[in-house]
Parts: C-alpha cells; structure tokens; sequence
C-alpha cells in the first residue's frame, strides 16, 4: 500500500536526458510549463506534446512508469474534466435532466485533462531521472542570487535534501509500525471518523518518536563531520554546462517562443 | 494430529508487475507443531520475515495457503482477526511500536482489543509483566523513560499478553547485551513451558538458535532449504557455508576433530561440548 508512493522516486540512468544538468532540466521543466498553461489551440498542444514525448523517448522511462504517476490523482483528473465537459457554454450536443454536453465541452475537457496529465508527466520525469542530491544541488544554484537577498538558499535546499532522503525511511518504518500494532490487533479499518483518527495514535507516536531520534542522530553525524552550513562549502561533482544543455534549453525556448506566437496567432 | 500453523504452497511476489518485482517466497511448504520451539534461519533477504507476515496474516499470498488449525487464515474477515490474537507477532526492535503513557497501559492495547473483560486485561497484564521478569512497579511509568533492554520486554509481554498460541519472535535478542539476551530467552523458555504456546524464533545467530530450539528451518532465497533437528541441519556445513551461513563454532571444532580420527558426538552448544570430553576422560582415552 504504502510501497505504491513513487514522489521523489529516481530510476538511475545513462541516457541523455539523465545526463543534463540539473540546472537545465529544472529551467526546462519552468519552460515547459509556461508553455503548457499557455498553450490554446490544437497546434500549441500538439507542440508541447511533441516535447514532452521527445524527452520520455531519450530518458527510456516506459511509458507504463509514467502513466502509473498519474493514477493518484485519476479523481481530480476526472473530477476536472467532467466539470469542463458540463459547464462550458456553446453549441448543444445533448440535455439531460441538468447537464448539458456541447462541443465546446468536450474540446475543453479534453484540453484540460490533457494539460493536467501533461504536468503531472512533465514533473515526474524530471524526479525520475534526476537523483535528489542532483535536484537540490541544481536548485541551490539556482536560487543562489537570492543569497544576495539573506535568503538561506543552502539551508533550505539541504533541509529539502534530507526530507526526500527520508521518505522511504520513513515509508518503510510506517510500514512496519502498521504490521507491529495490527498484529496486537489495532483496527483501522472500521468505526467512524472519532475512532478511525483515534487509531491511528498507536502509528503516529511511534513515528514521529522514531523522526525525532533519527533527526537526532543525523544531526550528530553531520557535526561529526564538520558540517556548519553553505559557507565556504565545495561540491565533489562541479556542475558545468556542456553543448547538450545549450541544445536543451534553445529547443526549450524555441518551444515556448513557438507557443507565445501560435496564441498572439490566435490559433 | 494436525499442526497447529501450516503453509501450502506458499508464494510471495513484492511489486508484481513493475521493474522491482521480487520473488520473496517460492512454494514453501512448512508447518508448526502445537508447543514447539522452532528456530528459522536464514541471511538477510532469505525470505524469513516475509515468511512470519503470513503466519499472522499480515500478508496475503501470491499463491498457496496458511491454515491455521487447519482452516484458511484468509477464510473470512474475523477468522483473519481471531488469527492475528491466536499467533501472536513480535518484530525486530520492537520496543519502536511502544506508544502509550504508561507501561500498563502499552500492554493492555492487545489484550483490550481482543475485547476481553478489564478483569481479564489485567490479570494478563500482570501475568506478562511477570513473565518478561518485570516487577510491578514499572506498571505506571511511561514507558518512554525505561531502559533499552526494558522497553524491549515490554513491547514482547504486549504480545505475550494476548496469549497466542504461537509466538513468533524475530531477532528478539538483537542489539542485547549477552546477559540481557540469555535473560530474554529465558523468558521466553518460561512462557513456551507454562502456557505450552508454539515459539518459533527467527534468527541468525547459529548459536543461539541451537541452543534453544529442538526443530531447525534453514532458508535461502525463498525456500525453504533444510528442516530439521540442529544436529540434522548442521551435518550439512559444507551446502550451509555455500549460503553464507556458518554452523556454530563448536561444532565446527568437533567436526574438524572427528575428521582427524577422534571419536566424538556432534554437539551443538558448548554445554554438551563439555559433557562430551569430560566423557571421555571418564572412559580414559585422552
């Protein structure tokens, strides 16, 4: 059940797209984006489409993994698209009692649920193919800037380093304090809200004692290794640049550029 | 008679279906006789733990069965709950599952939901707390301010107090200090002979499994790779060793003299090693 969560997941990888610098990938993914919520017509979405199936193609994630992502939030995919399917105005196809379904409905649910499952992918083959030291490091770059700012840039990015380190720790010790309290016959299947909220203290004080310990113990054996904050702090792996970045982020751009103007288009 | 836990063809597959598929269990045919003392062995990933979920039904098979006396332990939803009392779970470091203010209370949480009358609850509560050599005075506390060695006692008198039929320990003397362990076990020892429960402990210490139990269970990636008493299973060091597994060190000395000609037993523990020399120097030969 809970081995199901793949946030933050990474498949290791030598392909192309698992090369970039993380940097790169994270503006790309911005880029991306942009141009998804920008995209209006058939054109536009076909383009941003094409992208985003070019980048699955090079990283050989199947395409199985990816759809898997997706199913968390299949509701809210539903949920928007009905929602777009019954309460757009236009040309009516059909009326019963108070919905009613036109063309302009179905385009727009369509669109919709083809923008948000477009994200949701998008999002998830950045996490895949980048490993999460890679992904803070890239944004810790990024933000490095608001230094300038006494934003705590490194703090932050190492606190959200350590956090996506600890979720299968902590999956996996959840997991276990489940087992343990069900075989001494904890129940949390049946009863109403008050008792269900109640049964899940015999798993939460074991957990979050559990957090506290291993918080505890981390932050020992990071003092044990001098570790003081970003100060004056180096990398083992320098990110640099390379021509594969440049390519990246100008088909990146050109993508945008090329969404921007099909919409001033008015296509 | 029949036994009292079985398993019939017994299959396991963790994340069917995706790149991390993993084949836990493969057709594994094993029983629990009523008031045994068992040990299962095996090295890290043999399938061991995932082996003692299905016992106490926090698993569901891939495929095959586990009876219970008999039945099906899936066969509906209560026989599955009346299984999860009857076959009473202990985990590795189980003083992590510890949650409530106090001791008493800690203990209670099984025996309460098997929904026993608060007479009962508390005559088991002290019965357990006897049992894992506690005195009553810990009763009260929170058991967040005991020992190591305390809160793991507590956490196993939890179980205890449910009076399975089977109690099932994995690496219950793990991270103990060598007299916390024998206590531990003694422990366990007195419970197994007063309510003549099943124990089956999952280890891999050689050592303290041969010393303890008469019926041995050897696994490797899965299966079930030999099964019987310690002096049975370790006559086979030689395939042992080629899974990553050592027979005890005793009766590897022994082994090594008797291939240089001497004549002695197999021993299994250092108690019969030392009966077995001073027997033969009763009879004159050394």
């Amino acid at each position: 059940m809970l081995k199901d969560i793949t946030l933050g997941q990474f498949f290791p990888g030598t392909t192309i797209v698992h090369r970039l610098d993380p940097r790169t990938k994270l503006i790309l993914l911005v880029v991306y984006i942009v141009a998804l919520f920008t995209a209006k017509g058939f054109l536009s979405y076909g383009a941003v489409l094409a992208f985003l199936v070019l980048a699955v193609g090079l990283s050989r994630i199947p395409v199985k993994t990816l759809m898997k992502s997706l199913k968390p939030l299949l509701i809210v995919i539903a949920i928007t698209g009905l929602l777009n399917l019954f309460y757009t105005e236009g040309r009516v196809l059909a009326r019963f009692w108070v919905f009613q379904i036109t063309v302009e409905g179905i385009i727009a649910a369509f669109l919709m649920v083809l923008r948000i499952s477009m994200l949701v992918a998008g999002t998830f083959l950045l996490t895949y193919t980048t490993s999460p030291i890679a992904l803070t490091d890239g944004l810790e770059l990024l933000m490095g800037p608001l230094k300038k700012l006494r934003v705590p840039v490194h703090e932050l990015s190492m606190m959200m380093c350590i956090a996506l380190r600890f979720i299968p720790t902590l999956t996996e010790e959840t997991d276990k304090i489940i087992s343990a309290q069900k075989a001494r016959g904890a129940d949390f299947e049946t009863g109403n809200l008050l008792r269900r909220g109640k049964a899940l203290l015999p798993i939460l004080v074991p957990l979050f004692i559990s957090a506290f310990r291993r918080a505890d113990e981390l932050a020992t054996a990071m003092e044990c290794r001098c570790y003081h904050g970003g100060e004056g702090r180096t990398r083992l792996r320098q990110p640099r640049y390379l021509m594969h970045d440049f390519l990246a982020l100008a088909l990146g751009l050109l993508l945008l550029a090329g969404v921007i103007t099909l919409r001033l288009l008015g296509l | 008679m029949q036994p009292i836990l079985q398993t019939k063809q017994l299959c396991h597959t963790y994340s069917s279906g995706t790149p991390f598929e993993h084949t836990a269990l493969d057709r594994v045919d094993f029983r629990i006789e009523r008031g045994e003392f068992l040990g299962i062995i095996g090295h890290t990933g043999s399938g061991k733990s995932t082996l003692i979920r299905h016992l106490n039904a926090l698993l569901r098979p891939s495929a095959g069965q586990v009876l219970l006396d008999g039945e099906d332990i899936w066969k509906d939803k209560a026989f599955t709950r009346q299984a999860r009392f009857r076959v009473g779970l202990v985990f590795q470091y189980p003083e992590y599952q510890l949650f409530e203010e106090t001791v008493y209370k800690d203990i209670a949480f099984g025996p309460k939901n098997m929904g026993l009358e608060a007479r009962e609850v508390d005559r088991r509560v002290r019965e357990a707390l006897g049992f894992v050599g506690l005195g009553e005075e810990l009763l009260e506390k929170s058991p967040f301010d005991l020992s190591g060695g305390q809160k793991r006692r507590v956490a196993i008198a939890g179980v205890i107090a449910m009076e399975p039929e089977v109690l099932i320990l994995d690496e219950p003397t793990a991270g103990l200090d060598p007299a916390g362990c024998e206590a531990i076990l003694e422990n366990i020892r007195a419970f197994q002979r007063s309510k003549g429960a099943a124990v089956v402990m999952v280890s891999h210490s050689m050592e303290e499994v041969a010393a303890n139990v008469r019926r041995l269970v050897v696994m490797d990636h899965g299966r079930i790779f030999a099964d019987g008493s310690p002096t049975e299973v370790f006559a086979r060091a030689e395939e042992l060793r080629a899974i990553g597994l050592t027979i005890p060190q005793v009766t590897e000395v022994f082994r090594r003299l008797r291939a240089l000609g001497l004549d002695l037993p197999a021993v299994y523990t250092t108690g019969q090693a030392k009966a077995a020399i001073l027997a033969r120097r009763g009879a004159g030969t050394c």
